[in-house]
């Protein structure tokens, strides 16, 4: 039986219980698709093709002894090029790390191989996940599969590229600001950041400490619960992990539907900025859910306006000290200076000003302003505040709702280059995302339609409480049924690898 | 309403540790300035009655007990540094305090 | 060479104005934000784990252990025990600080408000009140090569071991000290000694100075009148003796004294001691000092200590250094002279030990400030570390209130169980060392004596009993020196009145 990669990764995973398709079989389906098309999409930054293979392998052996295995055991996953996989290129995209293979592994990467899903390969992000279109990379953009002219989103770009391509039916994303949700919706992908602590965040090259959180990018929701749950769980490396057992997730979505929920529209994230066609789908989507049997009520969030401008103290107050260690001494690129002495502190400064984008630069500088001697109470310490706002709006939202729903993006996918000169618009596609961020939520993005104008897809968000990712997942999979197949409409689908 | 200017960019770089050329140091002080005012905004509604959230999750009191675990493999973590000598990380000339 | 005032004219003039920053490493078995081992020595960067050495996606987590360390620390120096603290990120750049932040705590430390009563050599008590105790991490070492030799000054590079690097350290900030007066170089040292006590007695760190456990950057600033508002300060970094500390603030008057004396300005600065110079030198000005946008520390969570756990730490803490002295001194009965050089030479552990064994107080002080001082210093060693035991030493004692070993004789066994020969009495018994008490033996060399010395045994008899001398020596020599020699003396004068 010959390997269909636009099933899911749940189908696949069926598939390889029954014996009709081994491990190895699937994972050399992935490479000879990467092998074909990448050229063009650009997803991944560098591959593992043997790891990954003996992977399969192993997998395939031990299905055969009939060993006890994890579910999703030999379905091939891409990652993150910020996530520490030891022994393999971990560059954050960056020419400061270019070349590092780390000596350790994340703890979702050691999970990952514990439960022995084949990891393909690192993908694309704008560099130290800064942006929203995977086009500040060292390594140069990933191009959308819905049109190749166009951004595949950012800063996970590649992994939401690399699902939408079919390349893999797996891939792991980190959400600062909006990083896995954002790219979802601009390629039809499911993309979920969960409660914060709820994956570990051990071995992710931290971009902003407080914001950061790894979560699944897949094309189905069950595809995502699945993939939560097994990177899930608490950790003792991460201080921040939560300690608590990880959800039923799956059960919520089998179990999915809205009898006895009330869902809340967001009053804020509407109106200006946001494409007529994005709120066009919004409000369908919306409909189809009351007539689910859902309750929609509209909720008041005014911190939402603000949240944006916190998230800009925040976000690179902590990146200005995260990626301090960048210093050309212990790991990574190391330049000297083209005049003057070299000394630890020129090679350092050189280091930084070479191995870093412009866009890391200006964030590094902002953040350092943020945090300068003068400045904490004004900027810091005010967007920790509006940080307490946004919570307050949140709890007393959930006070009445379960869930909460508004779009993804304002916009569909624009074309690669449009906003790379204008810093402020590019970080207007964040305004809906980040307020999850800053409050600790779990939030998904997933594909619920089409637009008119363009073609390219619409994602749809959901929200709840912290540590309600059930909930979410449940809300998510009725969308899901009250939608059309978006991810497998993808132009990607058709086509087809030369015989 | 605070701006930013070319010299605060400047003085900022080097405590960055970012050598930035005069071109970097003009256009992002100009950048940055925009997103400063806008940035502003937040002291609109963060009074002082309003108390700071550092972590989205408020949790307290977690901590490891004092058990030595495994070490990293020296000769892996050098290969990883940009110069090494004697199983350590070498490095251009620090300029002396004394 | 900047110019001195002398230290007389210094004080009469000028009123010192000290403050101490003493930090010391905590003796846990792991770092204070990862579980590498914590040890001292080693070949370089083998003692890492990723948070050590700063790798990108590394994580913290705090050491249980370190925080009841300090707990302990702020309790014994009568600090308060915040309900709740936090990390915070001080940044910088520096090649031996591997995240090029230091985890360390800022506006809310884990102790504050306390003091420490210091007792001066003649007995005064001297009360410094504490500021504040905070946690914090080390930082790695940089060696450098070429050049003038080790120094950093003119080297061709450095080579970084990151070993150090999260080694707990908690950091004690004095208030102002004032009223110290001429007596301000003696308080510092006379702090320092007493805070390392502190930390050997918690059994919190080996706080061995010499081995870098404990470094005090030391502040010095004078001002006119002690109603005066404070001068400027210099701090003078990682002063690692005690005698260095009271030499660095009696340098740091004489030279601020000098300056101000002549019209001039104190400069705020980092300063350095020389060792081999005894004086201080400016160090290089930073740039970037005190902008270290320090931010709460987003990768931990607040340590809110119980106060069920405060409570039960305070119950347990060891008696301290100076009440354990003032009871030690009375039970003993040591004047406060003996007490002090006692305390000087690190013996009262041992004295006390020694003690416990069933030695009288002043026949261990005896020992250990006499013979096992001398061995120690010609041994270049610890006086805790010389070959023989508190029980020994108790035992030796116990040979000579029986009569059994005069103190010559007490010495000479000494010497052979420090040389490893075993137990006092087996030392004793085969160097054969005992007094003679067999008096047949003693009689025959009495006899001998006398019959050899008839001139001698005349001057006896007409009264000049000076001349016993001349008998006893030989007597001593027959015996090897093993007779008692008030029994000597008695039986020749038994003999001369029959």
């Amino acid at each position: 039986m010959s390997v269909d990669l636009t099933l899911s990764a749940l189908d696949l995973a069926a598939q390889l219980r029954a014996g009709t398709i081994t491990s190895v079989e699937l994972t050399e389906a992935c490479f000879a698709r990467i092998d074909a098309f990448d050229g063009d999409v650009r997803a991944f930054v560098s591959l593992d093709r043997e790891g990954a293979l003996a992977t399969a392998r192993e997998v395939d052996e031990a299905r055969t002894r009939g060993a006890d295995l994890h579910p999703l055991a030999g379905v091939p996953i891409a990652v993150k090029d910020n996530m520490v996989t030891r022994g393999q290129d971990t560059t954050c995209c960056s020419r400061i790390l270019a070349g590092w293979k780390p000596p350790y592994d994340a703890t979702v990467i050691r999970k990952l191989k514990d439960a022995k899903l084949p990891i393909v390969g690192k993908t694309n992000m704008d560099e130290f996940a800064m942006g929203s279109s995977t086009e500040h990379s060292c390594y140069g953009p990933t191009h959308n599969p819905w049109d190749l002219d166009r951004i595949p989103g950012g800063s996970g770009g590649g992994s939401a590229a690399a699902v939408s391509a079919f390349f893999v039916p797996l891939a792991l994303g980190s959400d600062t600001g909006g990083s896995i949700r954002q790219p979802g919706a601009v390629t039809g992908t499911v993309g979920v950041k969960p409660t914060y602590g709820a994956v570990s965040r051990y071995g992710l090259i931290a971009m902003a400490s407080s914001l950061d959180q790894i979560g699944p990018v897949t094309r189905t929701v069950a595809d995502a619960a699945a993939l939560q749950e097994l990177i899930g769980g608490h950790d003792s490396f991460d201080s921040t992990s939560l300690d608590e057992p990880v959800p039923a997730l799956g059960q919520a979505v089998e179990d999915a539907d809205l009898a006895g929920l009330t869902l809340g529209v967001v009053k804020q994230a509407s109106g200006e900025g946001f494409d007529p066609e994005v709120t066009r789908l919004f409000a369908q989507t919306v409909e189809r859910l009351r007539e689910a049997g859902a309750t929609v009520e509209e909720v008041d969030c005014p911190s939402f306006e603000y949240a944006l401008a916190a998230y800009y103290l925040i976000m690179p107050a902590e990146v200005s000290s995260n990626l301090a260690r960048f210093d050309g001494i212990r790991y990574g690129a190391r330049f000297e200076p083209d005049e003057g002495p070299v000394t630890a502190e020129t090679v350092m400064a050189a280091t930084r000003e070479k191995g870093f984008g412009d866009e890391v630069k200006r964030r590094l500088i902002l953040g350092t302003h943020v945090l300068s001697a003068g400045y904490y109470d004004a900027y810091y310490g005010s967007a920790q505040k509006v940080r307490t706002l946004v919570q307050r709006d949140l709890d007393n939202a959930f006070a009445r709702v379960d869930a909460l729903v508004l779009p993804t993006s304002p916009t569909t996918a624009f074309k690669l280059g449009e906003r790379t000169d204008d810093p402020m618009a590019m970080y207007m596609c964040d305004i809906a995302t980040i307020p999850a961020n800053l409050a600790g939520i779990p939030a998904m993005s997933l594909p619920v339609g089409c637009s008119g104008e363009d073609g390219l897809p619409v994602g749809f968000q959901v929200m709840a409480p912290a540590r309600q990712d059930a909930t979410m997942y449940r809300v998510a999979a009725v969308v899901e049924g009250v939608s059309d197949d978006v991810a497998g409409t993808c132009p990607a689908a058709a086509w087809k690898e030369a015989e | 309403m605070l701006t930013i200017s070319t010299d605060e960019v400047a003085r900022v770089a080097k405590l960055a540790r970012i050598a930035l050329t005069e071109e970097e140091v003009t256009r992002f002080a100009s950048e940055l300035d925009v997103i400063a005012s806008a940035v502003a905004k937040v002291s609109e509604v963060a009074t002082p009655d309003v108390e700071a959230t550092s972590h989205p999750i408020p949790l307290r009191n977690v901590w490891r007990e004092d058990i030595a675990g495994d070490v990293l493999d020296r000769d892996e973590l050098l290969a990883g540094a940009p110069a090494a000598e004697n199983g350590q990380f070498r490095v251009p000339q620090i300029l002396g305090e004394e | 060479m900047a110019k001195l005032l002398s230290y007389e004219d210094a004080c009469s003039q000028f009123d010192p104005v000290l403050g101490l920053e003493v930090h010391v490493e905590l003796g846990t078995k792991t770092k204070m934000f990862d579980a590498a081992p914590n040890m001292s020595g080693g070949e370089p960067n083998t003692r890492l784990q990723p948070v050590s050495v700063g790798l990108p996606g590394s994580l913290p987590v705090v050491n249980k252990q370190a925080v009841e360390y300090a707990i302990q620390i702020g309790l014994a120096l009568n600090c308060q025990i915040a309900e709740t603290c936090r990390f915070a990120r001080k940044n910088y750049f520096y090649p031996d600080l591997a995240k090029a932040y230091q985890i360390s705590q800022f506006d809310e430390p884990i102790a504050a408000d306390g003091y420490l009563d210091v007792e001066l050599s003649d007995g005064e008590i001297f009360r410094v009140l504490i500021e504040r105790a905070h946690m914090e991490e080390d930082a790695g070492k940089n060696t450098h090569v070429g050049g003038a030799e080790g120094r950093i000054q003119g080297a061709d590079y450095s080579l970084v071991d990151y070993n150090r690097a999260g080694v707990p350290l908690v950091e004690i900030v004095t208030r102002p000290i004032e009223g110290a007066g001429e007596r301000a170089p003696e308080v510092a040292a006379a702090y320092v000694r007493a805070l390392r006590d502190i930390f050997q007695t918690l059994g919190v760190s080996e706080a061995r100075m010499e081995r870098g456990n404990v470094r005090a950057d030391v502040n010095v600033s004078l001002r006119t009148n002690a109603t005066d508002p404070y001068g400027t300060r210099t701090e003078t970094k990682n002063v690692n003796s005690f005698r260095a500390i009271e030499r660095t603030v009696r340098y740091e008057m004489r030279r601020q004294a000098a300056i101000l004396n002549a019209g001039g300005t104190v400069t705020q600065e980092t300063r350095h001691w020389h060792e081999d110079t005894s004086t201080t030198s400016a160090g290089r000005e930073k740039s970037d000092a005190d902008d270290y946008r320090y931010f709460p520390e987003p990768d931990l969570v607040p340590v809110a200590p119980s106060r069920e756990w405060v409570a039960q730490l305070r119950r347990n803490l060891p008696e301290l250094p100076i009440s354990r002295r003032r009871r030690l001194r009375e039970e003993y009965g040591f004047s406060a002279e003996e007490m002090r050089d006692v305390v000087n030479a690190d013996a009262l552990d041992v004295i006390e030990a020694t003690v416990e064994a069933g030695a009288a107080p002043q026949a261990a002080r005896k020992w250990w400030m006499g013979e096992l001082s001398r061995y120690a210093k010609d041994h270049e060693m610890e006086l805790a570390n010389v070959p023989t035991t508190p029980q020994q030493v108790a035992a030796l004692q116990a040979l000579v209130d029986q009569g059994k070993l005069n103190d010559k004789l007490a010495r000479q066994v000494l010497e052979g169980v420090l040389a490893g020969e075993g137990e006092p009495e087996t030392v004793m018994a085969d160097r054969g060392l005992e007094i003679v008490r067999d008096d047949s033996v003693l009689e025959a060399a009495v006899d001998d004596a006398m019959a050899a010395n008839p001139d001698v045994v005349e001057k006896l008899k007409g009264g000049k009993m000076k001349a016993i001398g001349a008998l006893i020596g030989p007597i001593m020599k027959a015996t090897r020196g093993q007779a008692d020699a008030g029994a000597v003396r008695e039986m020749i004068m038994a003999k001369l009145n029959q």
